[in-house]
């Protein structure tokens, strides 16, 4: 084991529904701050570092949590919530930079206008706003592309999404649980939002907070959890989405680099992953991301995804507590909720979909890519 | 109404010429490519001189999505959102006007046409290019 390895000792979501009445984004986030704190066994006084954000409080939010949170100095993290604030955090951690890092996010209360699409869809600058641009629309355009390129059968797309939200209909915890199941075709006859994304197709709306705690190998020994590694990872990102067109010659291979330098320096072979916590902001993005990561060949990821091959029961199962689809998609704390899943799957502790002995998982959002490992020898 | 640009000392000449019925891009004085959206450094060689020329205003699809589920209630869907690729190499966002929704659009040739939105801006619309058909 590497000297200060980094690794998850806390997980922890919070309650998540389309409503959570009375909060407010700073108290979801300090709830999963507390929840994933308890579950490490550790308390505030041991925090050495956060990357926090609150709602979209994309400048502040990690100094007015460390400092709320009553830490004198503190290592503030700026990478986006999920693997690339994991990421980030293990290479501090591992640099000896800080030693107890808190990360977390949270919304609620924010998305409030039925009529219009929720907040962080809906960027504004002078050269997208006035072409109704959003974010369903801005990812379609990829999709579209590398649809009419490979003559990719819609049905194969919506079969990732019905795998997906077939996985949260069978989670309590999810916000949709119960909803399903649903076949590709059910995915079809959802109305369309945009073209080739129907409604099913999409991300959720939702709310509640995620946090994760992470430390060295060593401080782990001497807490009650399940350590998880962070074995390698990437990040990559490829410019100003909402500004510059995503085409799919630029952002189809996102995240390759960053798989590669993840596999690389985690020691390990594409074949060693056990489950895949994908982000699933759209169905299409999964396919990609098995392209872009090298699981298949450019245009072969259809067929790849097909059949039960992403399934709980599959060989490359997928998004396995329902993803932003129907377990919770939160402006910014769901790609948090992809490690938590990841974590709690490799702990045996998954609140559903449980997959048997899994040792390695890849959590990967957009261009962000990590590889985590559980701990066996304490 | 959708929501309008509001330019800046930046991008104020590509506006004005949206108002003059002109589509206008910078050029690099160094390299001589053409780039958008506005910037002060020409994103290929980094050259901070550059000129606005006009643009042909005719292009190609790059790619497109028919949006039915618009942003706010501004907008009145279904309606084509496309990455249009310029003669001179550059790409914009745009909407495609005139097009059913259930054309193929991706690769069709297009052309530019300006619609007046209020007294300060115009918008730079995009329509299916007559009797060219399909890029080559």
């Amino acid at each position: 084991m590497r000297s200060r390895q980094a690794v998850i000792v806390g997980a922890f979501n919070t309650r998540q529904a389309r409503r959570l009445d009375g909060e407010t984004s700073d108290t979801v986030t300090s709830a999963a701050i507390r929840g994933a704190l308890g579950d490490a066994g550790l308390d505030v006084a041991d925090v050495t570092g956060v990357n926090v954000l609150p709602g979209l409080d994309y400048q502040n939010g990690s100094r007015k949590f460390g400092y709320a949170m009553g830490i004198p100095y503190f290592w503030a993290g700026r990478a986006m919530p999920g693997a690339a604030s994991v990421l980030e955090a293990a290479t501090a951690i591992e640099a000896g930079v800080t030693d107890v890092v808190v990360l977390a996010a949270g919304e609620a209360g924010i998305h409030q206008d039925a009529a219009s699409t929720a907040p962080w869809t809906r960027p504004s600058n002078e050269f997208i706003e006035c072409w109704g641009l959003m974010t369903p629309a801005e990812f379609a355009l990829s999709a579209k592309e590398y649809m009419h390129r490979f003559s990719v059968d819609p049905a194969k797309v919506a079969h990732v999404a019905a795998v997906i939200r077939n996985n949260g209909a069978r989670n309590p915890e999810a916000v949709y649980y119960g909803r399903g199941p649903f076949s590709a075709e059910d995915i079809l006859a959802s109305r369309m939002v945009a073209d080739p994304y129907h409604l099913l197709d999409c991300a959720t709306t939702a709310e509640g907070g995620s946090a994760l705690v992470l430390t060295t190998a060593e401080r782990a020994r001497d807490l009650p959890g399940v350590a998880v590694a962070v074995l390698g990872g990437g990040s990559e990102s490829w410019g100003p989405s909402y500004t510059h067109p995503p085409t799919y010659e630029r952002v189809g291979m996102l995240g390759r680099d960053a798989a590669d330098r993840a596999f690389a320096r985690a020691g390990i072979a594409r074949e060693d992953v056990d489950v895949f916590e994908l982000y699933d902001n759209f169905s299409w993005e999964i396919i990609r991301y098995f392209e872009a990561f090298r699981y298949c060949g450019v245009g072969e990821g259809p067929d790849f995804v097909a059949g039960g091959a992403i399934e709980v029961t599959g060989r490359y199962p997928v998004v396995t507590d329902g993803g932003t689809m129907s377990h919770s998609h939160t402006g910014e704390s769901q790609r948090i909720q992809r490690v938590v899943q990841a974590v709690r799957q490799l702990r045996g502790s998954s609140a559903a979909n449980q997959l048997p002995d899994p040792r390695v998982a890849l959590v990967a959002a957009l261009g962000d890519v990590v590889l985590l490992g559980r701990q066996d020898s304490r | 109404m959708r929501p309008l640009p509001r330019p800046t000392a930046l991008s104020r000449p590509f506006w004005d010429g949206c108002l003059d019925g002109r589509l206008l891009v910078q050029r690099c004085s160094s390299c001589a490519r053409c780039f958008f959206i506005p910037s002060v450094f020409c994103p290929h060689c980094l050259d901070t001189d550059y000129e606005w020329v006009e643009s042909s205003g005719r292009g190609h699809v790059v790619t497109y999505t028919v949006v039915w589920r618009p942003p706010t209630p501004a907008f009145d869907p279904p309606y084509v959102v496309a990455v249009v690729q310029l003669e001179e190499g550059y790409e914009m966002f745009t909407n495609i006007v005139g097009a059913e929704p259930d054309a193929d659009l991706i690769g069709a040739a297009v052309q530019v046409r300006f619609h007046r939105e209020s007294e300060e801006i115009a918008l730079p619309f995009f329509e299916l290019a007559p009797a060219t058909g399909l890029r080559p």
